[in-house]
């Protein structure tokens, strides 16, 4: 049991025993869902069904459904995708990064964390599927001979280096996910009635012992796990990077790229979980274990990448001029004050200015505060792909071919159809999963429970 | 006599701790605990050796990166050079900067997965296995110590007395 200095607030309120926090996190499973959550759920079906009909209409139509046009050949799409990977990249990096620094307070989020992560690269890797148009031969991205003859994919390419980035994030993610949520299902399976929920349980908990062999080599793939997992979140966003960092388009052809996408990744994925997590921590009465110490640690975290993202900006902007290349230094010109001023001073100032004020403790500890700001970084980082993808591309280098984006309406259905998937997945997450790691919480119930901190002896005469 | 197995309940991972050293300390061989968490310590105390997964994954991950790079070295160099840009594919060496990517994702990928599956397979944690421990409680805030008679040379009435000053809060007997 590590102990940890009195004077840090607890990371859990009020004084609990462990079968307190197992209460606590499995009585919302095991109850009858609120009238709320229906209503969110048949909300958010709705609105995913209209995704989904958007999606078979453009299937079935072609890609010319969308806004496109010759200049403009990437836009809401990538930008969609580009979107959902920044926000997949909280979880794993809460789970992995913060575990490999030891930071206890991951332990209440990392889980609901990890769940949005997964979620969200499911819809960002959506997107390329569907804009190659014939959906079904998507698979030829595999190393498989071209029509199986002997051309192969290229290996030289930054689009296949995505296609094996996405798909080792998303597995991995899914496996360290549960791994961690076996010991839990089992806790939820030995404690319910129901013959068939029983059922379910004792399936998806592997019939996990607890054992302390067991409990060893789960710590030690945890940890390999998050050993592994760290430099994949850090690779994975760098290499969608590429995707436009290779090209030599200006205002896409810059090396200060990897590093500013993962900053920005790391800013939007924690901007998603606050505005999930002060939902969920009310909705499902977790106030004891996500309270507002987590809620500033994370907002400290908003503030630091956005604080990169903000320097990358301002860097992007005066090597632009320093390069002494005309085109290079249009782009940004256009990008400032071109027809796109807007998104780009949107983007500016959602992600530039906003993370600026979590340098006063009374904001960043403040709930609502935090969650209002928590929207306008995820407006702010989607006009910042919008940006960079779109205001690159409008203006060619022949004149006349220049041309403005309009999104169509199966565009925006699409982008707003996948918010209603992912809040789907979200929301059945909630009903049927554990969604705080509740027996990583119970081992530091002991070093960081309110109890220990009000007198460290507590727990010697219990 | 017959073997018998004793499941010792503690409501308390310290007591349980605390019982383990002093039964260790008197020459009992504890086969086993349950606990809802990991007790960190118990290990040692108990005679649990450290696990040689990460082992695994490193050897995973080396599996992983060879067959990447001699992947990559079939499909771009020898089969099917491609001319992208008028920058042949002469030798891997010259090409080898666009293949870290995917050599390092494919390592990380066989190495998390490799070292997943052997760590189910180990635990014999696999989908739809009954639950292995002993009592519903001890995925909750109970924690077990198991002793087993046959692994041990003490007359199991001096093993009771032993077990009685440990502070336990239920006892179970089985025969096996």
């Amino acid at each position: 049991m590590q102990k940890e200095a009195a004077i840090r607030e607890p990371l859990i309120l009020g004084h609990k025993s462990y079968h307190d926090i197992t209460e606590d996190v499995c009585r919302p499973i095991e109850d009858k869902a609120p009238k709320m959550w229906y209503v969110l759920f048949g909300i958010a079906l709705v609105i995913g069904l209209y995704g989904i009909g958007c999606i078979l209409y453009l299937l079935g139509t072609g890609v010319g459904v969308w806004g496109l046009n010759k200049t403009i050949g990437w836009a809401w799409d990538i930008t969609n995708f580009v979107w959902w990977v920044g926000i997949g990249h909280a979880g794993t990096l809460i789970s992995a990064v913060l575990l490999l620094f030891r930071q206890k307070w991951r332990m209440a989020i990392n889980r609901s964390a990890e769940a949005m992560t997964i979620f969200a690269v499911f819809m960002a890797g959506l997107f390329p599927l569907i804009h190659m148009g014939r959906l079904w031969v998507g698979y030829w991205v595999m190393p498989i001979p071209n029509q199986f003859g002997s051309l192969w994919v290229n290996f030289n390419s930054p689009l296949l280096w995505d296609v094996f980035a996405i798909s080792t994030y998303l597995s991995v993610s899914v496996v360290f996910w549960y791994i961690g949520l076996i010991p839990d299902f089992a806790t939820i399976r030995d404690r319910a009635r129901k013959p068939i929920s029983k059922k379910m349980y004792s399936i998806l908990a592997f019939g996990w012992s607890g054992r302390a062999k067991h409990w060893n080599r789960f710590e030690l793939v945890s940890l390999v796990l998050a050993g592994l997992a760290t430099p994949l979140v850090f690779s994975v966003h760098s290499i969608v990077s590429f995707d436009f960092a290779t090209s030599v388009i200006p205002g896409w052809h810059t090396t200060i790229f990897p590093p500013y996408f993962v900053a920005g990744a790391v800013f939007s994925g924690f901007a998603m979980v606050q505005t999930l997590l002060l939902i969920m921590r009310k909705a499902m009465n977790l106030e004891a274990y996500i309270h507002t110490k987590h809620v500033e640690y994370m907002n400290i975290v908003i503030m630091v990448t956005g604080s990169i993202v903000g320097t990358a900006y301002i860097t992007e902007l005066f090597i632009s001029w320093y390069s002494g290349v005309e085109y290079e230094a249009y782009a940004f010109i256009n990008r400032a004050t071109g027809p796109y001023w807007w998104a780009y001073a949107a983007m500016m100032t959602c992600n530039v200015v906003s993370p600026q004020l979590m340098w006063f403790r009374k904001l960043r500890r403040s709930l609502l505060f935090t969650f209002f700001i928590s929207i306008v970084v995820n407006i702010g980082m989607w006009f910042e792909r919008y940006v960079i993808i779109v205001t690159s591309l409008h203006r060619d280098y022949l004149p006349s071919s220049w041309s403005m984006h309009y999104p169509s309406p199966i565009d925006i259905g699409v982008y707003i159809g996948t918010i209603g998937l992912f809040f789907v997945f979200f929301l059945l997450f909630a009903r049927f999963f554990p969604v705080l790691a509740l027996n990583e919480i119970k081992s530091i119930l002991k070093g960081s429970g309110q109890s220990y901190k009000e007198s460290p002896d507590y727990y010697k005469n219990h | 006599m017959s073997d018998k197995v004793i499941y010792v309940m503690y409501d308390d991972d310290g007591v349980l701790k605390d019982g383990a050293k002093k039964l260790v300390s008197k020459g009992v061989k504890i086969a086993d605990t349950f606990s809802p968490f990991p007790i960190h310590g118990i290990d040692p105390i108990i005679g649990v050796k450290n696990t040689r997964l990460g082992i695994m994954a490193f050897l995973f991950g080396l599996t992983g990166l060879t067959l990447a790079t001699i992947g990559m070295r079939f499909f771009m160099i020898e089969d099917w050079p491609m001319n992208i840009g008028g920058k042949p594919s002469f030798s891997y060496l010259e090409n080898i900067l666009s293949f870290v990517p995917i050599s390092f994702e494919f390592t990380v990928m066989c190495a998390a997965h490799g070292m997943a599956i052997t760590y189910l397979l180990k635990n014999k944690t696999l989908p739809g296995m009954p639950a292995q421990n002993p009592d519903p409680r001890t995925t909750d805030d109970k924690f077990v110590m198991e002793i087993r008679t046959a692994e041990n040379s003490i007359e199991e009435k001096e093993l009771d007395k032993l077990i009685k000053d440990t502070g336990f809060i239920e006892i179970d007997k089985k025969t096996i």
